[in-house]
């Protein structure tokens, strides 16, 4: 080999960069979008000088938090886009503190969660200036349910659940539950493993003691919630549970267990009622949309706000979650026009509130968040 | 030494010259009859295990085919993700992907390359440089075997924020490339902007004598009123009204450019952060192709007077090219299908739109394909499956331009 041969050699090391650098001119070619959708606006203006402009306006607004409330943000996020054009609305899930984490620091405009914001978080809010309207958007409920033709079941305690559907319980039939009903074989469906309603019915009710308390894992397991229903209503000794909107769906197929309120003692049924009053206790949660003062201000936040309150029940059912009542809403609505920054769920020497949505979600039980 | 190890038939064992006792032979024969017996046995358990290893691919390929491409269309490669498993498309993702590792291509492979050289052709001479070169290669070894997760959270840390010390993305020390403007909403529903400095500028406060563009770019006169005034009948007259108590909110035209720092949480970050869990790759592949370089065409190109970096320009790297693109297919192969990192710099995100510049927010396609994935609805699952044949389509498009600049570089060194 002689270095004349490699002379034409020379230019190798340069296909690499020249392929990258041409892809990244590709990729920028796919990237532009902007101008060419906003093209039509601009011939829309010239024809109708007057028209409204409101669904022009440009800007982006930057949402993170839950897992649970983000499919509510993201489905508001998608229809918003469609509607505004020129806005970019970016729905990140860090979890509901993770969300709050970045929310603290103004990098958020609004913040996903599926609880209460805690003292902690609302005291960074408070460091770096932060303030925030706090809003009710949907409640999550969860249903348990068992098949028509079992008239036995009527409620079901907490304990009696945990003898059900934990490895620890032991139940096999439904006499080993309670003397007084038939020894028929109990059926377990599921949901699966990784979706938020397996967590939240073990997680943070049923097994809260991670260590002493596992799942049983002879259950029927899906990751549709259709499934379940049928299976719950093919079989007799069956109970299986989800989210409560696929029971208010099926409920000429199967039947909702009433359960005991742990500290009320009293059987309550999953209603839209119950679940929003809060006596569907444990197995009802509102989530929240938290949101910068400051953010606001700006028109496009401002819409997407109104377009979300507007659409929040339709928006919350199409993702099977519970619509609150048009009165929350509206108290929602109130909260983010008159911009009434402050909590709900803490009192004035930050501890926790309890008592129903309604009852709390009051403009007089308002704590200021400055 | 009684026969050749290699030697396939026994009867061709020839006894060794010095005379060995036949008993001696006889349990030979044996011991190599049943070594040839193990040979066999091994043979076919390769061919098992490679066997095995088809069949899982086929298995994995055949059920994300069967369950991905009734659904796919070209309306999934051009549309946004959604809530509505029909109509969920992955181009978002697609581009973040592929703007992400292009990015971390552009950055990975010069420095990589560029590493190997100063290794490799160019020994030190002093003590010090020789520790510094036997350092460097220590942490090149050591950095190869790091999770990518580390480097994600390293990625966050150093690129979005740059430790916290130079303000934030939403407060950048630096910026170049946008326009910004405090954008209002007249009380005839018209947008009006108007062009603020920087992105810290104080609220613009409504009063006379005040101009503004209007969404078509003209310049008009704002007529301003009080709060509490009576609004013009005139449309045209509303369209360019604003109360005094107006509010705007700052929005910037951000260009292909555009450029600040820190970085934030964007394709540059991810990029970046991607380069890093690369590098190592492509740095040891780089260094092992140089080392494949014979001795003696080095010798050739100095001994006719070349310098040492000409010898490298044309001898070394173009003798070395086949080596390096190996080791960048596998580097690349591995940045597309990254997804721990990228999980810890963005998230699982939503965008509705591919990024437009270095800063945007964006997603990859492994996590749009997790998430997918791990939605509880049966049709999403689908939609997962399509998006695992897209990323294995550009997966293998990267790879076949790498192997077929391989394949035209090797050529012409035979």
């Amino acid at each position: 080999m002689t270095l004349r041969r490699t002379g034409p050699l020379r230019v190798y090391p340069l296909p690499a960069l020249a392929l990258t650098s041409s892809l990244a001119i590709l990729m920028f070619l796919g990237g532009c979008r902007d101008r060419s959708e906003r093209a039509p606006l601009d011939d829309a203006l010239a024809t109708d000088a007057l028209a409204s402009e409101v669904k022009d306006i440009e800007g982006s607004i930057s949402i993170d938090g839950s897992s649970t409330v983000a499919p509510i943000s993201t489905a508001a996020a998608e229809a918003f886009e469609k509607e505004f054009r020129n806005v970019r609305v970016t729905v990140a899930i860090s979890g509901t503190g993770g969300g709050f984490g970045r929310f603290a620091l103004g990098e958020t405009d609004i913040s996903d969660a599926s609880r209460p914001i805690k003292p902690d978080e609302l005291a960074v809010c408070r460091e770096n200036g932060v303030r925030f309207v706090e809003l009710p958007i949907a409640y999550d409920g969860l249903s348990i349910v068992v098949n028509k033709e079992n008239n036995f079941v009527d409620s079901l305690t907490i304990d009696q659940l945990k003898m059900i559907f934990l490895e620890e319980g032991g139940a096999k039939t439904w006499q080993d539950v309670n003397p007084d009903w038939p020894d028929t074989e109990i059926k377990i469906y599921a949901p699966g493993t990784d979706s938020g309603t397996f967590d939240y019915f073990f997680g943070d009710v049923v097994a809260k003691n991670e260590e002493m308390e596992h799942p049983r894992d002879d259950m029927s397991v899906s990751e549709d919630d259709n499934n379940l229903v049928n299976g719950v209503a093919g079989e007799k000794g069956a109970i299986g549970f989800f989210g409560a909107s696929y029971y208010f769906t099926n409920q000429d197929k199967i039947k909702a267990v009433k359960i005991v309120n742990p500290e009320t003692g009293e059987a309550v049924a999953p209603t839209s009622e119950t679940i929003e009053d809060g006596s569907y206790a444990p197995f009802g949660r509102p989530l929240f949309l938290y949101i910068n003062v400051a953010s606001l201000k700006r028109p496009e936040v401002k819409q997407f706000l109104k377009f979300y309150l507007a659409n929040a029940g339709n928006l919350a059912e199409q993702v099977n979650y519970v619509a609150l009542t048009d009165e929350i809403y509206e108290r929602g609505t109130e909260h983010v026009e008159n911009r009434l920054a402050g909590v709900h769920f803490l009192n004035e020497t930050m501890e926790k509130q309890t008592g129903t949505l309604s009852e709390l979600y009051r403009t007089d039980n308002l704590v200021g968040a400055e | 030494m009684s026969f050749l190890r290699e030697d396939p038939m026994p009867s061709a064992m020839i006894p060794g010259p010095s005379a060995e006792p036949p008993r001696a032979s006889e349990s030979q024969h044996r011991s190599l009859s049943r070594r040839h017996r193990i040979d066999r046995l091994f043979v076919y358990f390769c061919m098992f295990t490679a066997f095995a290893s088809i069949v899982i691919l086929a298995v994995l390929l055949g059920s994300i085919l069967y369950a991905g491409l009734p659904g796919m269309n070209w309306q999934f490669l051009r549309s946004a993700p959604s809530s509505v498993a029909s109509e969920a498309g992955i181009q978002p993702a697609m581009f973040g992907s592929i703007w992400v590792c292009g990015v971390c291509g552009l950055f990975a492979l010069p420095i990589g390359v560029a590493t190997a050289v100063f290794l490799e052709e160019f020994p030190a001479r002093g003590k010090f440089a020789r520790m510094f070169q036997s350092f460097v290669q220590l942490n090149i070894s050591n950095l190869a075997s790091v999770p990518s997760v580390v480097y994600g959270m390293l990625g966050l840390t150093v690129f979005a924020g740059m430790f916290g010390l130079t303000g934030s993305a939403h407060q950048p020390i630096f910026e170049v490339g946008a326009d910004h403007y405090h954008q209002f909403l007249s009380e005839g529903d018209r947008i009006l902007r108007v062009p603020v400095p920087d992105r810290q500028a104080a609220a613009t406060v409504v009063k006379s004598p005040m101009t503004a563009l209007t969404s078509a770019g003209a310049s008009v006169e704002v007529n301003v009123i009080g709060p509490r005034e009576l609004l013009p009948k005139s449309p045209e007259l509303r369209a360019v009204t604003l109360r005094t108590d107006a509010e705007s909110g700052i929005i910037s035209d951000k260009a292909w450019y555009y450029f600040r720092f820190p970085f934030g949480r964007g394709v540059l970050t991810g990029g970046l952060t991607l380069m890093l869990v690369v590098l190592p790759v492509v740095i040891i592949a780089a260094q092992e192709a140089l080392r494949g370089v014979p001795e003696s065409l080095r010798e050739a190109s100095l001994g006719i007077g070349a310098t040492r970096w000409q010898t490298v320009q044309n001898v070394t790297l173009p003798c070395a090219i086949p080596g390096i693109m190996t080791g960048s297919i596998l580097a690349m192969s591995r940045a597309i299908g990254e997804a721990a990192p990228i999980l810890i710099i963005c998230g699982i995100i939503y965008v509705g739109s591919s990024p437009a510049n270095l800063m945007d927010d964006f997603s990859v396609m492994p996590l749009q394909i997790f998430n997918w994935a791990s939605q509880p609805q049966q049709e999403f699952h689908a939609v997962a499956a399509q998006g695992i044949i897209v990323l294995l389509g550009i997966l293998l498009s990267f790879n076949a331009i790498a192997v077929f600049i391989r394949q035209t570089t090797q050529k012409s060194l035979s």
